[in-house]
């Protein structure tokens, strides 16, 4: 099946199509190659969310993966964030919870939490 | 109280300008309605912000700690919790009552002032949209603080009117909190949001965006919630095309419809105003028509990208801590810089000879997508800059620089987009 991609690499935003046989038509530059490989193979996203706290002036801090995560794990990475409480102060860049689901990344606050 | 340089609104705008002001040894209030600094950055929890300035990838709040640190190690005097109320010009100055809390009212005077106050969304009036007047209609900077900042889940069935990027962004925000996204109309056949965007906050998410739709009924339940709206696709004069209604049941509908420079403080001073840009003209030094009141980041024109407001608010808060040091600087003459062919607006509006040491950044807004095009400014006969650019997109600011030693006292300056 035919896969159309946009590259979001610069302001161009050419749109690229993949036939079958992997063939890459569309791109302007060789960067829209690259990018669609990713996007085709292993694409990663950095999710960025809120994680709850026990401070009632600051009920949300915000947070995020501090390195991108593969795309398909983005609603499994979502609950772990929304299971976890911020029961501490914490400073901007704390790690709250630790290499999240083996994808070797952290999440951390984007946001100093009393700290 | 008396100071040199009051800055207005402790957003992106007002903490850069203000440091750079400090920078050159002025003595500086900041003045803040909210009770943090940062101002709308706090609540943009997305990452994409500081590639320019910083070659880093931020989210909004890292990006505004940069600054709220450097802030408070230049030791600037700053209130929160504050609203300026009413600015008046007095001879040497201004004279500004402001209200908080803590101190009730009071007036301060200052011999400069840099307008940081930002902008506001347009809502549900701006536009007008038929039909009932029930909760669950909100404009999506607003929902975008009640989820990130105060966290509340604002609805559960999503749908969004304008593909500005606080909509998109947004769409994804509330998808991901569990939310059915149920799409994004778009009035214009294009998008106005950045690719970026439209690619990482609907694309990702199969959320579909309709171009050239709009909402055209909104009908609300017994207890006055929302139950449903419906779209409706539009004509090339923006007309909904009968036959084309589809409806969606939804409890939120989020309205990104655009933002206007907040300028209201300035309704009694003697500024000159640009229907385009919704804002005051200003000459290459950020100055309005009213010596010593400068005006920066999107209280002066709705910005695409934040490294651009630090970037415009330091250089008018420079200008401004000049204005402080030479007393005053008197406008000899000025020319104008005009908007030609293809172009929404150009900024600044006016080279003032007074500044003419000043190197003068102009920044632009075409009116469509210009695939290739020519950029040409001219003075009179003279061409002062001709360069070639692609991928010109009304969502996407341009930025270039015009040496001053060019130009010449007498013609207006002309700048003009050619398509190729």
């Amino acid at each position: 099946m035919e896969k159309n991609f946009i590259c979001i690499l610069c302001p161009r935003g050419c749109r690229i199509k993949v036939d079958d046989e992997g063939t890459i038509t569309g791109n302007f530059c060789k960067r829209g190659i690259g990018y669609v490989q990713t996007e085709m193979t292993a694409p990663t996203r950095v999710v960025t969310s809120t994680v709850r706290t026990i401070y009632k002036e600051i009920p949300r801090i915000s947070v995020k993966t501090d390195i991108p995560i593969p795309k398909g794990l983005i609603m499994d990475v979502m609950q772990k964030i929304n299971e976890a409480v911020i029961d501490k102060p914490m400073a901007i860049g704390d790690i709250i919870i630790e290499n999240i689901l083996d994808t070797g990344s952290n999440i951390v606050l984007t946001k100093p939490c009393l700290k | 109280m008396n100071k040199e340089i009051i800055v207005i609104g402790g957003g992106a705008s007002g903490l850069a300008a203000a440091i750079a002001a400090k920078e050159e040894g002025r003595d500086i209030l900041l003045i803040e309605k909210e009770s943090k600094l940062g101002g709308i950055l706090n609540q943009c929890i997305h990452n994409g912000f500081g590639l320019e300035v910083f070659k880093e990838e931020y989210t909004g709040p890292e990006y505004a700690n940069k600054y709220v640190q450097k802030f408070h190690e230049s030791k600037i005097d700053f209130l929160l919790d504050t609203t300026v109320l009413h600015i008046d010009k007095i001879e040497n100055g201004f004279e500004i009552i402001l209200s908080s809390k803590v101190t009730g009212m009071k007036k301060v005077t200052c011999q400069s002032i840099i307008m940081s106050t930002g902008c506001y969304e347009r809502t549900r009036g701006s536009i007008s949209i038929p039909g009932d007047r029930p909760y669950g209609v909100i404009t999506a900077g607003s929902a975008q603080r009640y989820l990130n900042i105060d966290g509340y889940m604002i609805g559960k069935k999503v749908f969004i009117l304008g593909s500005g990027d606080i909509g998109l962004i947004m769409a994804r925000r509330m998808y991901l909190e569990g939310a059915e996204v149920l799409g994004v109309a778009e009035l214009m056949p294009y998008s106005n949001g950045l690719t970026r965007n439209i690619v990482q906050c609907l694309n990702d998410y199969n959320i579909p965006l309709y171009l050239s739709h709009t909402v055209t009924e909104i009908h609300g339940n017994d207890d006055n919630r929302l139950e449903s709206i419906v779209i409706q696709e539009v004509n090339q004069s923006y007309q909904p095309i009968p036959g084309t209604e589809r409806e969606f049941s939804v409890d939120t509908l989020l309205l990104s419809i655009g933002l206007v420079p907040d300028i209201t403080l300035m309704d009694n001073l003697d500024v000159e105003h640009d229907l385009k840009t919704k804002s005051v003209k200003v000459n290459q030094a950020y100055e309005t028509s009213v010596p010593g009141l400068f005006i920066c980041g999107n209280s002066l024109q709705v910005h695409d990208l934040v490294d651009n407001v630090s970037m415009e608010s330091e250089r008018a808060g420079k200008c401004a801590s000049e204005f402080v040091l030479a007393k005053k600087i008197e406008s000899n003459e000025s020319i104008k810089i005009k908007a030609g062919n293809n172009l929404l607006f150009v900024t600044p509006h006016y080279v003032d000879f007074a500044w003419a040491s000043r190197e003068t950044v102009i920044q632009f807004r075409s009116t469509s997508k210009i695939e290739k095009a020519l950029l040409t400014v001219s003075q009179g006969d003279k061409e002062l800059l001709s360069k070639r650019k692609s991928f010109i997109v009304p969502a996407e600011m341009e930025t270039f620089t015009l040496d001053m030693n060019q130009i010449e006292k007498g013609s207006d300056i002309l700048v003009n987009l050619e398509v190729l």
